[in-house]
């Protein structure tokens, strides 16, 4: 039978099965070669929280969504428009979300009685003819596919079988049109030491694009040409990859040793690992008692004169309060890294959410302002903790970042910037005794940034006390006088003011006036931006802005504001910028607010936008 | 300790800061700074290169009124700060400050930890076993029945063991010592700074205020009748040679010089563990004295140590890192 090539400009896949039926692998697979062949792509892992849900269950279903696109892109897509389901319960979880008329790839050999009635299913989906009705649906026996493609290995059953994923991934490689090899090399390297291992997954892949090329049922396959993307070398990254990447940066750039303290924390983790392997650079990562212990042995490196992170998620914040304070009152440079995650409490640990952001700006005893950056994409979280670092060391002061459990682990292409390209970074260190002086005086500041200088233990003359009790300025002794309270009070804070002096011209996607204005912050960015270009298209006066530092906000902001009709701020938490914006600038704010723990589908707010123009 | 370099003689003033020291007349602290003034000089190390790191309670004031590096922190807090200090420059000679409600109540999690790891610190804590800070309420270290504001019935908590509890998180240095034995003290802590890994030494402190008389036996005209001085290597002898103590199976037991000679009695030997464990037990013992020196003290290699030996490893094994190198590692493509 002959089959056809149509041109896409996108596609958005979701591979869905079990734990333990590889998704996240396939996923990374595709993602890596669709990044080879040079597509723009995002994408969106969907991990279940529990440690291993029995098989076949709906809470083990585990996902991995992947826009890909011959166009610039800016999220993994609302809603899939092919769906991989691996077994019943991920069909049951995800078919709900997958578009009218989509395609279904299935795994016939998991449908058994057990399967269908672990997921809830009461008569079997693939003969009562539901899913015909509304979808492409592609029945295949993947078990007994890879089965007979590994006769006559050495391997048990099961290892065979779990070389399923692969002969999916086959298949949509196959309806794709994209090559095997990255992944064969892929899987080459990966199980060097176990070559009967990579043969069975080879000939699975193989088997699964040949299906592709045979079988009878596939009639079309779709061809997504390369993005145009600035020129420069590139790489797929995650977003807690580049956290580490770009606080690993900022050591080097600063020339200064790098510590980090933390605690293993969903889905922060991976911070902690990358760094945790760069010893040759000299990285000194602590693996603390717990989260408070995290941040304070950071708090004593940065007191001994490291550039000192700790990273974690709402829950582990929540512990280091006390402690944030305590770098804040000591004038400490500290980053902070927090991915969040919904919450409250335990919440949804492996999902993606941005209710932290007033537990960043306020969640502290006391009048304790922290500055508080946002990254927007998994490739900025690099720049973003850099800059973080960078204010941190200039200032003298904590910082937070604010990454999310979409970003962390999302991908996108990224173009390798260089350390020579990146802004220098200036520290307070101080080696002498200022001739005027007698004694080292600890809270002298820069005239400028208000920053104070920076005596580490070790050097000679420059001995002082620091703590968390309230400090005369400049002397540093501990002072109880009411106005000293007062004006440290007002310095903390014009510190972080001051910030926003530095900062670049606040960036407008569209026209600077018009009738609506998009304001997003943090991972909520890309759906906006995704949102901003469809009402532009469809001819709305529709601009949007993505703010990278929330404390302070750029100098240009209120001006901005004050140039649209209507201001509408989509987040995924129950409206929190938007209280700030409101407060700050006394303008009615309109909020848009899902909180799924998942990226806002850019389709709805398209909806709710033209709903607000009217 | 490391970095042990000929600089010129410090003396006391040297580690005397210009702050005025604000405990309340009488108090046992006084003493534990004047020692600690005293001795650091001499041991042979740069000023600059100490550091006091303090927690929250009457103790945790200590960094104020040295004059070295200092940070008072905040409540319980110390060690691990300690520990970010130490990991970052492992060349300073870093000291903790704590007490018993600052490193056993709230910042218990952190002292089980450090000792563990056997990060190179030397940790003191005044141990008046009650809250003078706050105003007198029962710790982790008062009696039964001590009746306070907090507990006007009596408290029913039972109290920690420190260098028990320090023994069962593995330290490698585990001392007592009271703040009246003023030379006991200055021996202990010069111990206490030669030792390589955590250092911990309880020191007996009294707080006149809140909890006055504590120690009264060990400090008091019959002291020598109700402590025992622990020397490595001698025969465990107290009450000016009267007394001593034999072990009969795994219980001590108090017999009199009259009837025993040098020969029977228990010997002290700081590296044995099993030792050390029975020797912790002795703490507010009806009937055996209270045991102060040097109750265990090992070798091993340190926390901080490893860390720069693996460093060291990777640098020889990848070269130094090339960050431009990493930035461009994993599978890259260009755009043209
Ligand atoms: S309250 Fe007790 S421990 Fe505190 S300073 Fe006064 S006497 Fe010393």
């Amino acid at each position: 039978m002959p089959k056809t090539t149509k041109t896409l400009d996108l596609a958005v896949i979701r591979f869905a099965g079990d734990s333990g039926d590889g998704m996240q692998l396939t996923g990374g697979r595709f993602t890596d070669t669709a990044a080879v062949l040079g597509n723009d792509l995002s994408t969106l892992p969907d991990y279940p929280a529990e440690i291993r849900a029995p098989a076949g269950s709906l809470a083990g279903v585990s996902a991995f969504q992947i826009q890909f696109s011959s166009k610039e892109i800016h999220t993994p897509g609302d809603v899939p428009g092919v769906l991989v389901a691996m077994n019943p319960a991920a069909l049951k979880v995800h078919l709900p979300e997958l578009i009218l008329g989509g395609t279904i790839i299935l795994n016939t050999d998991a449908f058994s009685k057990k399967n269908l009635s672990l997921a809830g299913f009461e008569s079997n989906p693939l003969e009562d003819g539901s899913l015909e009705e509304n979808y492409k649906v592609f029945s295949i026996e993947m078990n007994k596919m890879v089965t007979h493609a590994c006769e006559g290995m050495d391997l048990p059953a099961k290892m065979v079988l779990r070389s399923r994923n692969l002969f999916a991934l086959g298949v949509l490689y196959w309806m794709y049109d994209r090559p095997l090899e990255p992944t064969e090399n892929w899987l080459e390297t990966k199980f060097a030491k176990k070559p009967a291992i990579a043969e069975a997954n080879k000939r699975a892949l193989n088997a699964g694009y040949n299906y592709g090329d045979t079988a009878e049922i596939f009639t079309t396959r779709y061809k997504i040409e390369k993005a145009i993307l600035p020129p420069g070398k590139y790489r797929n990254i995650n977003g807690n990859y580049a956290t580490a990447l770009g606080v690993l940066a900022a050591g080097e750039k600063a020339k200064m040793n790098l510590f980090y303290g933390g605690y293993p924390i969903t889905p922060a983790s991976d911070i902690l690992h990358a760094l945790s392997s760069w010893k040759q650079f000299g990285v000194k990562t602590f693996q603390a008692e717990d989260e408070i212990a995290g941040i304070t042995s950071a708090i004593g490196a940065a007191f001994a004169g490291n550039l000192a992170v700790t990273a974690t998620s709402g829950p582990g914040v929540a512990l280091k309060s006390e402690a944030l304070g305590l770098a804040l009152i000591t004038e400490l440079p500290l980053l902070v890294i927090n991915v969040q995650r919904g919450g409250p409490s335990t919440g949804l640990p492996t999902k993606t959410e941005q209710s932290d952001l007033l537990q960043a700006m306020y969640g502290r005893n006391g009048e304790a302002p922290i500055p508080i950056i946002a990254a927007a994409t998994p490739g900025d979280c690099f720049f973003a903790a850099y800059e973080a670092s960078r204010i941190a060391l200039k200032y003298m002061t904590p910082v937070f970042l604010l990454t999310d459990g979409y970003l962390a682990n999302g991908s996108e292409p990224w173009k390798i910037p260089s350390l020579e390209a990146l802004a220098e970074i200036e520290t307070n260190f101080i080696k002498v005794l200022p001739k005027e002086d007698e004694i080292y005086h600890p809270y002298n500041r820069d005239a400028k940034t208000l920053g104070r200088p920076w005596a580490i233990p070790g050097v000679p003359g420059l001995e002082h006390r620091i703590g968390g009790l309230e400090k005369k300025d400049g002397i540093g002794n501990v002072s109880y006088d009411p106005d000293n309270h007062h004006e440290m009070t007002m310095i903390r804070q014009e510190k972080v003011n001051r910030i926003a002096n530095e900062l670049p011209a606040t960036e407008i996607i569209g026209e600077d006036k018009g009738d609506l204005l998009i304001l997003s912050w943090g991972g909520a960015c890309g759906s906006a931006r995704s949102a901003t270009e469809q009402l532009q298209e469809d001819g709305f006066s529709v601009s949007q802005v993505n703010l990278r530092w929330i404390n302070p906000f750029p100098k240009d902001l209120g001006n901005i504001l004050t140039q649209f009709k209507k201001v509408l701020i989509p987040e995924i938490n129950n409206g929190q910028l938007i209280k700030l914006i409101r407060a700050e600038y006394l303008i009615d704010a309109q909020g848009y607010n899902v909180v799924r723990g998942k990226p806002l589908r850019a389709s709805l707010l398209v909806e709710k936008a033209k709903e607000l123009i009217g | 300790m490391t970095n042990t370099i000929e600089v010129a003689p410090l003396g006391k003033k040297d580690f005397v800061s210009d702050q005025s020291v604000r405990w309340c007349p009488g108090c046992g602290d006084y003493a534990i700074l004047a020692q600690t003034q005293k001795n650091m000089p001499t041991f042979g190390r740069k000023k600059e290169d100490f550091v006091f790191i303090s927690g929250i309670g009457c103790s945790s004031r200590f960094p104020y009124y040295m004059n070295t590096y200092g940070f008072h922190s905040i409540h319980g807090r110390a060690l691990p700060i300690a520990s970010g200090v130490k990991l970052a420059n492992p060349d300073l000679s870093v000291w903790v400050v704590t007490g018993d409600g600052d490193a056993l109540s709230i910042g218990g999690n952190h002292f089980i930890h450090a000792l563990r790891r056997n990060m190179d610190l030397n940790v003191l804590l005044f141990n008046n076993r009650i809250y003078g800070l706050t105003k007198g309420q029962y710790s982790p270290t008062s009696e039964v029945g001590k009746v306070t504001k907090a507990s006007p019935f009596g408290s029913i908590d039972y109290p920690l063991n420190p260098p028990a509890l320090a023994l069962g998180s593995q330290a490698t240095f585990v001392a007592r010592t009271i703040d009246r034995w003023q030379s006991h003290l200055a021996s202990i802590l010069k111990r206490s700074y030669q030792h390589s890994g955590s250092s911990f030494t309880e020191i007996y402190q009294n707080c006149n205020i809140f909890n006055d008389g504590a120690y009264a036996p060990y400090t008091g005209a019959d002291k020598l009748d109700n402590v025992i001085e622990l020397e490595h290597g001698k025969p465990m002898v107290f009450a000016k040679g009267s007394k001593g103590i034999r072990l009969d199976g795994f219980t001590p037991t108090v017999v009199s010089m009259d009837d025993y000679s040098l020969d029977d009695l228990l010997v002290h030997d700081e590296s044995n563990l099993d030792l050390a464990n029975i020797i912790s037990n002795w703490t507010s013992h009806p009937i055996l004295p209270e045991p102060i020196g040097v109750i265990y003290c090992v070798d091993k290699p340190t926390y901080n140590k490893k860390v720069d030996e693996q460093i060291s490893a990777a640098v020889e094994k990848l070269g130094p890192g090339d960050f431009n190198k990493l930035l461009n590692s994993g599978d890259t493509w260009i755009v043209e």
